[in-house]
């Protein structure tokens, strides 16, 4: 019946995430009680090889990186697609072997056409 | 047990019990992997290259990890002043816990894993791509340049090869027709050569590939490439935060090479054929076979590490956008077709 499914099975991994939390923040807090604090402006600065640091960190950096961005998103969305498919694979047989190899061909084309327009070139 | 703590408490404390402690004992037992995999990597590159490794502290340096650990727990944390502060504060955390959380839909041996939930495997990747946040708002919060780039770096290595380690697996689920990681092993154990490996040698290839980018490991390791960027995006940390980047690092690699054992290596079975050449192996428990593969497959991180000198980033984006994405997706379309043959056959 929709609408009633309790993910119970899920309880252990949210007490796991608590207890992971508790463990990264309750080690971090009571190192603080222990810890050596003797702060100076030198050692606050960025580090830059030694050198005073040189304009700003947070500079323009390539676009690159924002397609790759874009094709992860496609192509991550396509594999994510394709774990279904390939779970209930016996039961639907045939049918949905074809429907795949359509969902391939046409994310191929993608493919093709990033490659061709130097997506993944990198200089 | 349970029915001791039933005697004199309600089903759902000796429920809450029972959870509490699986996860304090695959908490403990990870991390003292984790303490131990560093002074073995010492050990195992430290012989490669002729010299000794960690030996002073302890027997055979075998104390090396804990007075590591200790040293890093009372070091002076250093809070940059130009530094997002709680952003800063936070990442370390993220990445620890996105790490280690994963620990909990391994199946260890048989019936025993903490949350045996349906999508373990997705859960798997869920979680590997939660880690890529800890990078990223590292980077971006320490207000450093290092920091800035390695985050950077590391954020486009990580989704880059995290598509081609999404699709190597499916085979593994077109074989084995569930996304439940016992599930997975049990069908490995009823497949004639025990190992999803052999028939899915392309998804294995593509998978150990991936693995060692998403865990920034070499020859991948341009994100922390200290040669040009000092430490990539933890340059600025240091004492316990640094420590849980590290700890985050190592279980990543723990967890990388426990998929590897479980999805195509068999997890905690042997192939039948073997046993049935040998019985006794029968009688080793399983955790035993599950513990030697991720062994195997940590050594086999060292040993590379040792090998290979570093890619540069165009070759890497070139390996994982032209060699691994078209690869795996051979890989799926050839599984599916001997899929459809063989039942054509039947």
């Amino acid at each position: 019946m929709p609408g009633t499914f309790t993910p119970s099975a899920y309880l252990p991994i949210l007490i796991f995430l608590v207890v992971a939390t508790a463990f990264g923040i309750g080690a971090l807090l009571i190192g603080e009680l222990f810890r050596l604090k003797r702060p100076y402006p030198e050692k606050l600065m960025p580090y830059e090889s030694g050198n005073e640091p040189v304009g700003e960190p947070r500079i323009r950096f390539s676009v690159r990186f924002y397609i790759i961005a874009m094709l992860f998103v496609v192509f991550d969305v396509e594999a994510v697609f394709l774990y279904p498919w390939a779970v209930v694979f016996d039961r639907v047989g045939f049918f949905a072997f074809i429907e795949m190899i359509i969902f391939i061909i046409i994310l191929l084309v993608g493919y093709v056409y990033a490659w061709k327009k130097e997506a993944f070139v990198w200089d | 047990m349970s029915a001791f703590l039933g005697a004199f408490l309600p089903p759902f404390i000796v429920q809450l019990v029972i959870i509490l402690l699986k996860i304090a004992v695959v908490i403990a037992i990870g991390l003292l992997h984790v303490a131990y995999a560093t002074y073995w990597e010492r050990k195992v590159i430290g012989h490669m290259q002729v010299r000794l490794g960690p030996r002073e502290v302890g027997p055979f340096g075998l104390l090396q990890p804990i007075a590591d650990g200790v040293k890093l727990f009372f070091k002076e944390d250093i809070i940059p002043a130009n530094a997002d502060k709680p952003l800063f504060y936070l990442s370390p955390v993220i990445f620890f816990i996105a790490a280690i959380s994963s620990l909990s839909v391994i199946p260890f041996f048989e019936s025993f894993v903490i949350a045996d939930i349906n999508i373990g495997l997705l859960f798997l990747f869920a979680m590997s791509s939660l880690g890529a946040y800890g990078i990223v708002l590292s980077g971006w919060s320490s207000n450093s340049k290092y920091a800035f780039l390695g985050g950077l770096r590391s954020a486009s290595q990580v989704i880059s090869y995290e598509i081609s380690m999404g699709l190597s697996l499916v085979g593994v689920m077109l074989m084995a027709g569930s996304l439940n990681l016992s599930d997975i092993v049990r069908a490995q154990h009823q497949y004639p050569t025990g190992m999803f490996a052999v028939p899915q040698f392309i998804g294995f290839f593509v998978f150990v590939v991936s693995a060692f980018a998403e865990t920034n490991r070499l020859p991948f390791d341009l994100p922390e490439a200290e040669s040009e960027l000092v430490a990539g995006y933890f340059t600025e940390y240091s004492g316990f935060r640094f420590a849980l980047f590290f700890l985050g690092e190592y279980t990543g690699m723990i967890i990388m090479s426990s998929i590897s054992s479980i999805c195509f290596l068999g997890g905690w079975t042997i192939p039948r054929f073997v046993t049935d050449l040998l019985p006794f192996l029968n009688y080793v428990p399983g955790i035993l076979w599950f513990l030697l593969k991720v062994y195997c497959f940590m050594f086999f991180f060292y040993w590379v590490r040792a090998t290979l000198p570093r890619y540069r980033y165009d070759q890497l984006m070139a390996i994982g956008w032209k060699l691994l994405i078209p690869l795996s997706l051979l890989n799926i379309v050839i599984t599916a077709i001997v899929k459809i043959w063989f039942r054509g056959m039947a």
